[in-house]
């Protein structure tokens, strides 16, 4: 188990180093100088040999980029260029609402495709199966920034029934706080649901045919208990894994959603920052979702290495 | 040059070849027969749009905006700007069938070697699974952003973007059938036979491995459609006014009072698009299965 745990580890934290080189050179990729974007009026080249001084802009490559990553470690992202207001802080207002958001599309999405994915494994060659096999793949097909205009247009505007933009922190009022996520968070989850659907469907397909659901059969256990009981919790380890595998989705799924109902959260922020070009909002935002990604990617490995004894064995050999 | 070749390893029994038994499955199964020729369709309308839509696509009618289905001359109607929504929805549609060709096709073109080396050559397997991880860690939507932000918002550009944040899935793919193909007799009796690697992976691994890369093709493509739309609806992608599903889309979130029909019918063929890609991709990823009809 450790072994497997610390090649995770290096792996990941290399993968993290190289995110962070990409980032970096990323930006120094953008067009236009940034002496010139800072200098404003004074452009002569002795004010300009000052910023680029300032900035560390004059240094090598390498040493401007270990300096980049100190500051980075320690949560400074720079300000904003057009407010001026230091990035981090623009995090700590927009983070929480998309975690919110995530964790809440993750949970509803859990609980749609876990049970249709259930329904149409013990249902089989049934009309239960064909209708959640159907909407599974409507579920994949559909998309969501559309289903979200229709859920304003015909959920929000025609009936009242749940606000059509904004939002309230969850510590100021829950009740009305959960109001403004349940639409958003559903359109969210759909797309996941009918990924974990098919995959908790398959998973269950195969465990019901395994030798240890017959034998819990066959030792009269009733049927009910041998689907939670055996196969289910077998099937379970898959539903961890797709939410490691689809967090880049959702995150990109989230950036939209937000846009549509005017959540003020990382997405919003995200597209707003590259239709004003600022940069550093961009640079720290692109960063922290990769980062996001790889640290949630290793917990998940963690996480089935400890579910699933066959996976560290396995992992360790290798 | 053909697609799918007969395996010695997989060989099938005398008279029917492997080709021959996907085809006629995909024939027997209804579902693959319907999206077949919506797609079919779709792609015909598609690459004639030019030619065949009603009206130009950027031909304004500033006397009749917002007419609503059914108004004559404009079956779907009108949008803010009196434009023609046909002729703009089947422009459109070829756009995005574009876009996800251009971005499937820039996923395969780097993934396919990739995954064959990572599968084949066990040196080049560890760079290539920390480029995969290092790929897989910049979801779409943020290496579109990303790249709008270097290079400019475009067709292309969302293209690039949804093609790169692919290539992760063809490498995996790819790489594991490699290994498994490596592991079958025919192509170590090549390798005994003195065959260089090139050679192996040219003529032994990668007409094999066509079958998975087939399938990873025909979900990528809906995948792609449904990327273009969305980073043309955040104007990621394709810039007014040339005509994009997502951009009408946009458009009509503004009109959402005026015109609610506007902000459903694109979206309607979005699904639709990718749905049929789904469903045919489901139907060939069975017909494939050598386990056979499960």
């Amino acid at each position: 188990m450790s072994r497997y745990l610390i090649t995770r580890a290096w792996q990941s934290a290399l993968t993290l180093l190289l995110s962070t080189v990409v980032v970096f050179l990323g930006v120094r990729a953008l067009p236009g100088d940034p002496a010139l974007a800072l200098a404003g009026e004074d452009r002569s080249p002795e004010a300009l040999a000052a910023i680029r001084h300032h900035y560390g802009l004059d240094q090598p490559l390498p040493l401007q980029f270990a300096r980049y990553l100190g500051r980075v470690a320690q949560g400074d992202f720079g300000e904003s260029i057009r407010t001026g207001v230091p990035v981090s802080s623009m995090l700590t207002t927009a983070l929480p609402v998309t975690v919110e958001l995530s964790v809440l599309a993750i949970l509803i999405a859990t609980a749609l495709g876990v049970g249709a994915g259930v329904l149409a494994a013990v249902r089989r060659g049934r009309p239960a199966e064909w209708l959640a096999n159907g909407l599974a793949l409507v579920g994949l097909s559909v998309p969501h920034f559309w289903l979200g205009l229709l859920a304003i247009l015909y959920l929000s505007v025609a009936t009242g029934l749940f606000p059509a933009s904004g939002f309230v922190p969850l510590g100021d009022d829950p009740v009305g706080n959960l109001h403004h996520l349940v639409l958003p968070a559903v359109i969210l989850g759909t797309g996941l649901a009918a990924i974990i659907m098919r995959q908790t469907r398959s998973a269950m397909l195969d465990s019901l045919s395994s030798d240890y659901v017959r034998t819990a059969k066959a030792k009269g256990l009733r049927p009910r208990a041998v689907i939670s009981r055996h196969a289910l919790r077998n099937s379970l380890i898959v539903v961890v894994t797709i939410v490691g595998l689809q967090l880049g989705g959702l995150i990109s799924g989230a950036v939209v959603t937000e846009q549509i109902f005017g959540l003020p959260g990382f997405g919003k922020m995200t597209i707003d920052a590259v239709f004003q070009r600022d940069y550093p909002v961009i640079q720290a935002v692109v960063l922290l979702t990769a980062t996001a990604y790889i640290v949630i990617n290793f917990l998940v490995d963690l996480l089935y290495s400890v579910i699933d004894p066959r996976i560290r064995v396995a992992g360790g050999a290798a | 040059m053909t697609v799918l070749t007969v395996p010695m390893a997989e060989a099938t029994p005398a008279g029917t070849t492997r080709r021959a038994r996907v085809l006629r499955r995909l024939r027997r199964n209804p579902l693959a027969v319907v999206s077949f020729v919506v797609l079919a369709l779709v792609a015909v309308v598609a690459v004639l749009s030019p030619w065949i839509a009603p009206y130009a696509v950027e031909q304004t009618d500033f006397a009749h905006t917002f007419a609503p289905p059914g108004t004559p001359g404009h079956v779907l109607g009108t949008d803010d700007l009196g434009r023609d929504v046909l002729s703009r929805i089947m422009l459109g549609a070829r756009a995005s069938l574009q876009v996800a060709l251009l971005a499937v096709a820039t996923s395969l073109v780097v993934g396919v070697p990739l995954g064959l080396a990572a599968g084949y050559f066990r040196a080049w397997d560890a760079v290539i699974s920390r480029l995969t991880d290092l790929l897989l860690a910049f979801p779409f939507l943020i290496m579109a952003v990303g790249l709008a932000a270097i290079r400019g918002a475009s067709l292309t550009n969302a293209a690039v973007a949804i093609g790169i944040a692919q290539i992760p899935g063809v490498i995996r793919v790819v790489r594991s059938d490699t290994l498994r193909l490596k592991s079958l007799d025919f192509v170590a009796a090549a390798v005994v036979d003195g065959a260089s690697d090139l050679w192996v992976l040219a003529r032994h691994v990668l007409p094999n491995a066509t079958s998975v890369i087939l399938v990873q093709a025909t979900v990528a493509v809906p995948a792609a459609i449904l990327g273009e739309a969305v980073l043309s609806f955040l104007g990621l992608g394709i810039q007014p006014p040339a005509p994009s599903l997502g951009t009408m889309l946009a458009t009509a979130q503004q009109f959402a009072a005026r015109a609610p029909w506007a902000a459903v019918l694109p979206g309607v063929v979005i699904m639709g698009l990718a749905l049929a890609f789904n469903v045919f991709g489901d139907a060939l990823r069975d017909a494939l299965d050598p386990k056979g009809d499960r």
